[in-house]
């Protein structure tokens, strides 16, 4: 097991014709992810690389059988193209994109919430069940399968983390990025409530960062929902107050937000907390064994 | 973006939302010609930049004549203010607003935020206005009326109802918040505002409510549809190194610290800001060259770094998964040829081709510090950090 995608997901690229959609296209088939369509309004009837394009998301839905949907369109067309993929009846939507306006992710979010559908990102890297599926940018070979679970806001600090867990002998089950910016459709208590239930995974990783409380909600939940061991790390104790430090999401604002308050919030909760980041595979050994 | 209070007040004005009359100046001279126009007194001088507490740190004046408004203008223009959000370097006032004084009875404050936690448009108002508005929802939350309003529903009357109700406001005060809480809110939408602030909003002695102070930031990311904006930034209130890390589409924020670094990625930037402190040093800024940067932007970061007088060490740390790291590798040669090396450099470089990327750093012959791994950069940069 692992969660929300395996062997039985059916990837559709949106922007698949765009040099960013082509590009990681290919790497997800190179890993063996099954990409059974791309879309690209005007497009459709072409082949890209082997993957039959269609002009709408329902086409391919409905012609191709894909359920999972993987989102390089440029930031102004990307909540339009999230939304049409919740509309077509996909159940899983991944939103690489950065720089989605903000007023734009606030309809798409409550459209999202208000149907079936999960909505991963924006802002992020994806999500990877490794040996099974890779529905994102990261790189495939650092990950090994195995039974941690990793959630983070961020793309190549999950990468570090992953790098190190794979050098200390530990695979992971699933590996979501969850996006760095302020509207996601997928919290880190989504994913740790996944990750709970999964009988695969048998320890957490999750990262945080500076920017808003979901850590502080997140730790809360560990305590009264998660019986499974967590290691957590916060980025961003250096940062200054009142700057975006590169994501969207990830600014200090007043008094709240700071990585001091997330780490003392998770320590409270019995999560193992990282000063050192260098220092986490190791301690994932110890701590997971 | 952030703009100036007298170009939030041009926007408020197009929404139809009552500000004082005013006008901006550049010189004293151009101040008294504006309070000659405005033909009342007293008015009131209004030093123009991007950061709070102006008032405070005497930016804000009250003039009883024409003669004292050009008087005040003058001291105020060229005056390097210094407020608790300015930091200690301060900022030089380079515009000032003169504007017709209000007779006030009553302070109150309005914000409005797009809220991450419940993907809504949030106002916050309370009679407790003029006053800093976090230590006001620090020590007494109970003073701030929040209203959430969801794209589904968009602004309604029910809306601008809890808010009035909530305040407690008379009905002719009442009337005329609601209209104004509306237009605002057409207004976010409109200009994709990331935050509006009216503090404070003031209920004049006639019983008329006045933005007294306007605040607008704009999304960043919604720039792109926001073009008749843009003629509002101001590069004089932006750090002259972070502009020219944007012509770039480098993201480099200016630190106090004195070891440089340049990583690819936000959130292992700051991991690797923090990694410097907790080795002993300080980080002297943020740069992420982004997740797939490119060869042309490492060479750019680095010079931007280097120009950092206070810099007295580097640490590159790219997690290279679609970079390559052996074009990485010659990308920092290249940089490292082009821009000279005066201070020790640590890379540590992970991912794709690493083996080849180190071998390239090795064999440049250039005396760069090859780390291993996090912890052995932390190491280095310990060292250097210690002389």
């Amino acid at each position: 097991m692992s969660v929300l995608v395996d062997k039985n997901s059916r990837i559709v690229v949106q922007g698949i014709t765009g040099r960013e959609g082509q590009f990681h296209a290919r790497q997800c088939m190179d890993y063996g992810t099954n990409v059974v369509a791309g879309v690209t309004p005007g497009k459709g009837g072409q082949v890209a690389d082997g993957v039959p394009v269609f002009n709408t998301v329902k086409q391919a839905r409905q012609e191709a059988g894909a359920n999972v949907s993987l989102i390089f369109v440029p930031p102004p067309f990307a909540a339009d193209a999230i939304m049409e993929s919740v509309d077509a009846g996909i159940e899983l939507v991944v939103a690489i994109t950065e720089g989605i306006p903000v007023l734009d992710m606030m309809t798409a979010y409550h459209f999202v919430k208000s149907s079936g559908s999960r909505l991963i990102g924006p802002n992020c890297p994806g999500i990877i069940s490794p040996g099974k599926c890779k529905v994102g940018i990261m790189p495939g070979p650092i990950h090994r399968e195995g039974s941690i679970g990793v959630v983070s806001r961020s793309g190549t600090l999950t990468y570090e983390v992953v790098h190190q867990l794979t050098n200390n002998g530990m695979g992971q089950s699933t590996c979501i990025g969850i996006g760095g910016d302020p509207i996601i459709g997928t919290n880190f208590i989504d994913a740790l409530d996944l990750f709970q239930k999964d009988p695969q995974t048998t320890g957490i990783v999750m990262v945080g960062e500076i920017g808003g409380s979901a850590e502080e909600e997140a730790a809360k939940f560990i305590k009264e929902n998660v019986t499974k061991p967590v290691i957590g790390f916060i980025a961003g104790l250096t940062a200054p107050p009142g700057r975006r430090m590169g994501h969207a999401g990830a600014i200090i604002s007043g008094s709240s937000g700071t990585a001091q308050a997330k780490m003392e919030a998770m320590e409270k909760a019995g999560i193992t907390v990282m000063k050192n980041l260098g220092q986490l595979g190791v301690t994932a050994r110890e701590i997971f064994k | 973006m952030k703009i100036h209070e007298y170009q939030a007040k041009e926007i408020f004005q197009r929404f139809d939302i009552p500000t004082p009359r005013g006008k901006v100046a550049s010189t004293a001279a151009e101040a008294r010609k504006a309070a000659e126009e405005l033909g009342t007194t007293p008015v009131v001088v209004k030093a123009q930049i991007h950061a709070g507490g102006r008032g405070k740190g005497g930016g804000v004046k009250l003039a009883h004549s024409v003669d004292e408004a050009e008087k005040l203008a003058g001291e105020i223009l060229g005056m390097t203010l210094v407020t608790h959000q300015t930091g200690p370097q301060g900022k030089v006032v380079k515009k000032v607003l003169i504007e017709e004084g209000q007779e006030i009875e009553k302070e109150l404050y309005l914000g409005v935020v797009p809220d991450r936690a419940t993907a809504s448009i949030v106002f916050m108002a309370s009679l407790a206005g003029g006053m800093d508005i976090e230590e006001v929802a620090a020590k007494t939350p109970e003073k701030i009326v929040k209203v959430a309003v969801k794209p589904t529903t968009r602004m309604q009357p029910f809306h601008a109802r809890a808010l009035v109700y909530n305040l407690g406001l008379e009905p002719e005060i009442a009337k005329q918040f609601s209209a104004l809480a509306t237009k605002l809110y057409n207004m976010v939408l409109r200009h994709d505002c990331s935050l509006v602030e009216i503090n404070p909003l003031i209920i004049t002695k006639d019983k008329k409510l006045i933005a007294l102070d306007a605040k607008i930031n704009i999304d960043d990311s919604a720039m792109f549809r926001q073009k008749d904006l843009q003629a509002y930034r101001d590069l004089d209130e932006e750090d002259p190194m972070e502009v020219e890390a944007s012509k770039y589409n480098l993201n480099y924020i200016k630190l106090d610290g004195n070891i440089g670094n340049m990583v690819n990625g936000a959130g292992l930037a700051m991991a690797t800001m923090d990694i410097i402190k907790l080795a002993g040093a300080e980080p002297a800024n943020f740069l992420d060259v982004g997740g797939g940067a490119s060869a042309e932007m490492v060479e750019n970061g680095f010079r931007i770094i280097l120009s950092d007088p206070n810099v007295k060490g580097v640490l590159i740390n790219i997690f290279g998964g679609i970079l390559r790291c052996d074009i990485l590798a010659s990308g920092v040669v290249q940089a490292v040829n082009k821009v000279g090396l005066k201070i020790p450099v640590v890379v540590r470089m992970e991912g794709t081709n690493v083996e080849e990327g180190r071998r390239i750093l090795k064999e440049s012959g250039l005396s760069l510090f090859v780390a291993t791994d996090v912890l052995d950069a932390a190491e280095k940069i310990a060292q250097i950090a210690r002389g």
